[in-house]
């Protein structure tokens, strides 16, 4: 007494018995129209190529395109991050890191009452996704069209504070200073604000 | 006096001076090649191709093969050592071989000495050449067999499959060749075309024959079936790196260059000028001729460039279906007319015989063709709306069902 069975073959089962017949393929194309293939590439040498000589000629990327982050500034030259840490929070890759601090009469970095002190970007986690940019709430982070990324150590990716912020500009005084006398925060994200302050340009 | 009279002068140093000019010849060209021909193919899909390294990226393939050399040379360990470091040396030697018999140049002063930029020349010069690529093949073969692996096994059977397949065409097409020249020596090849006329033009199917089993015969694209990179990784040298790997590369392009200038020398009149162009022949003291002989060779080396930029690759049966089915019907058919023509014509036959022969054979070969056209004409008339047809196809929007029952309606 055996319970060994033994395997039906497929043959038997009938599951390979569909009938199959030829079916008509397209013949060969007339000679002329297989040469035609040859004018195609013979043309081709003729025609202007499509190469970019990249690290001579840097072709400009699409306006929109999702580059290297910067931390903006008001125009007066103070920071608009304010430490809020919700890039880092909507980061799906966890590629940012954000310290905030408190704004003091004499280190007033932006208005209000907080700022970013510890500002990390980790280029070899970034998927340049732009959830960050979505969830900012002043503006203070956007993307530029940067994209030349790489480099030869991995600490040399982990972009600081410095290196995202954006460079300051005509009427910009570099940070810490006070907020323009007789403006609040609010003013400042309203726009309000257009330059630094005349006296403290003169201090400069 | 005949080139194989001029040749018998040769004092040794010349003989050796001309072995390393033909050696230098040789590499020099395949760098060149190498360069050209990526270049194009990069020109031909819309592309620059190498241009970083020297003048017009020139150095590119010196470079390449620099980085080649100095490359991490592993012997796998299930490879058979000895023939697995003796398979690129027959493959590249033989290839080099091949060059001994082309006469580049025609009577020129070479340090001094009234010769011809040839090594030797044989009577039977070109059944040599066929004989040394059939040994390179040696080189492929073994190559793919010593590796100890299965790709490169595939690779080298079909690679040798592939030669010896379309050798037995190409062999076929340059017998019309001898039974005009009268001689199997490529001087006296490249002579009676000088009298007469380019055999490219009287002999036009074998030179159709030639082209296309050239192509097979070196592996190259459309017919690179031996290294198909989608199927077989890179066919018979898989397995080889470094200077190993070098000596393959350099051996597939000597045999370009090789079967291109055998070409010329079979076809395109050798180093003679095309007709009209005669007095060029004079300048430089005769070295002007091998200027010509480079530009033929050239002219066969773009087809290959060209025919790699266009076409796919053929599928492995339709290839020995091209080759046993059509290439060597053909070819024999076409001897057998080419020698008929032949005999009428050193018999002194009536003109009007001999046209009347070219003529019926014209005739056969068209009503042959035309049956076989009307054999193969099934018309399908298109398939009613709603109606299925008659073999299993996916489901069509009009559609509801897929007809598996073939025919049985």
């Amino acid at each position: 007494m055996t319970d060994f069975i033994e395997p039906r073959k497929s043959s038997e089962l009938g599951i390979n018995s569909v009938p199959f017949i030829e079916v008509a393929q397209p013949g060969a194309a007339p000679l002329l129209e297989q040469a035609k293939g040859f004018w195609v590439t013979f043309s081709s040498m003729f025609k202007k190529n499509q190469t970019v000589q990249y690290p001579d000629v840097k072709a400009p990327t699409a306006p929109r395109f999702h580059g290297r982050h910067q931390l903006n500034r008001h125009p007066d030259g103070l920071e608009k991050c304010i430490g809020c840490e919700l890039c880092a929070w909507a980061c799906p890759a966890d590629a940012i890191y954000v310290e905030g601090g408190d704004n003091t009469p004499g280190n007033q970095l932006s208005p209000g009452e907080r700022n970013g002190a510890v500002y990390q970007i980790n280029y070899l986690r970034c998927i340049f996704c732009g959830l960050c940019v979505e969830a900012c709430p002043t503006r203070a982070l956007t993307m530029t069209n940067e994209y030349e990324l790489a480099d030869d150590k991995r600490e040399k990716l982990i972009f600081e504070k410095e290196d995202l912020l954006a460079p300051l500009r005509q009427g910009m005084l570099a940070p810490p200073h006070p907020m323009y006398p007789g403006m609040t925060d609010t003013n400042y994200y309203n726009g309000e604000v257009t330059q630094a302050h005349p006296s403290q340009q003169e201090q400069n | 006096m005949s080139t194989a009279e001029l040749l018998g002068k040769d004092p040794g140093w010349i003989i050796a001076v001309k072995a390393l000019i033909v050696f230098i010849i040789c590499v020099v060209a395949t760098l060149m090649a190498v360069w050209t021909e990526r270049r194009v193919l990069a020109k031909m899909q819309l592309r620059t191709g190498p241009n970083r390294v020297g003048k017009f990226g020139l150095l590119q393939s010196l470079s390449d093969g620099v980085k080649l050399a100095l490359k991490e040379d592993i012997i796998p360990a299930a490879a058979d050592k000895v023939v697995f470091i003796l398979a690129p040396i027959i493959a590249t030697s033989m290839c080099f071989m091949a060059f001994a018999v082309i006469p580049m140049t025609g009577v020129v002063n070479l340090f001094g000495h009234q010769t011809a930029l040839q090594l030797t020349d044989l009577p039977v010069g070109v059944l040599y050449i066929l004989a040394v690529t059939s040994i390179g093949v040696y080189g492929v073969v073994l190559a793919g067999w010593s590796s100890g692996s299965t790709y490169p096994l595939l690779g080298g059977l079909r690679s040798s499959a592939q030669v010896i397949s379309y050798e037995i065409a190409m062999g076929l097409s340059l017998v019309a060749v001898f039974i005009y020249a009268g001689s199997m020596s490529t001087s006296a090849i490249v002579d009676s075309q000088h009298q007469n006329i380019w055999n490219a033009v009287v002999l036009f199917p074998s030179f159709v024959i030639y082209l296309i089993s050239m192509v097979g015969e070196t592996n190259r694209a459309p017919f690179d079936l031996a290294e198909a990179e989608g199927e077989l990784v890179g066919g018979f040298h898989t397995e080889y790196s470094s200077l190993k790997f070098a000596l393959f590369f350099l051996a597939e392009y000597v045999n370009i260059i090789a079967v291109s200038a055998l070409a010329t020398t079979l076809f395109l009149g050798g180093y003679h000028a095309p007709p009209g162009l005669g007095f060029t022949e004079q300048w430089l003291g005769g070295w002007f001729t091998f200027v010509w002989f480079i530009t033929k060779v050239n002219l066969f080396f773009f087809i290959f460039m060209w025919l790699r930029a266009t076409l796919p690759r053929l599928r492995y049966d339709q290839f020995m279906k091209f080759g046993w089915k059509v290439l060597i019907p053909a070819s024999l058919v076409w001897i057998l007319i080419v020698a008929t023509l032949r005999v009428l014509q050193q018999q002194g036959a009536n003109r009007v015989v001999t046209i009347a022969f070219a003529g019926g054979v014209a005739l056969l070969l068209m009503a042959v063709s035309s049956l076989t056209d009307r054999s193969k004409k099934v018309s399908r008339a298109p398939l009613a709306q709603g109606e299925s047809p008659e073999f299993p196809v996916p489901s069509l929007p009009h559609l509801s069902s897929i007809s598996v029952t073939g025919g049985q309606k």
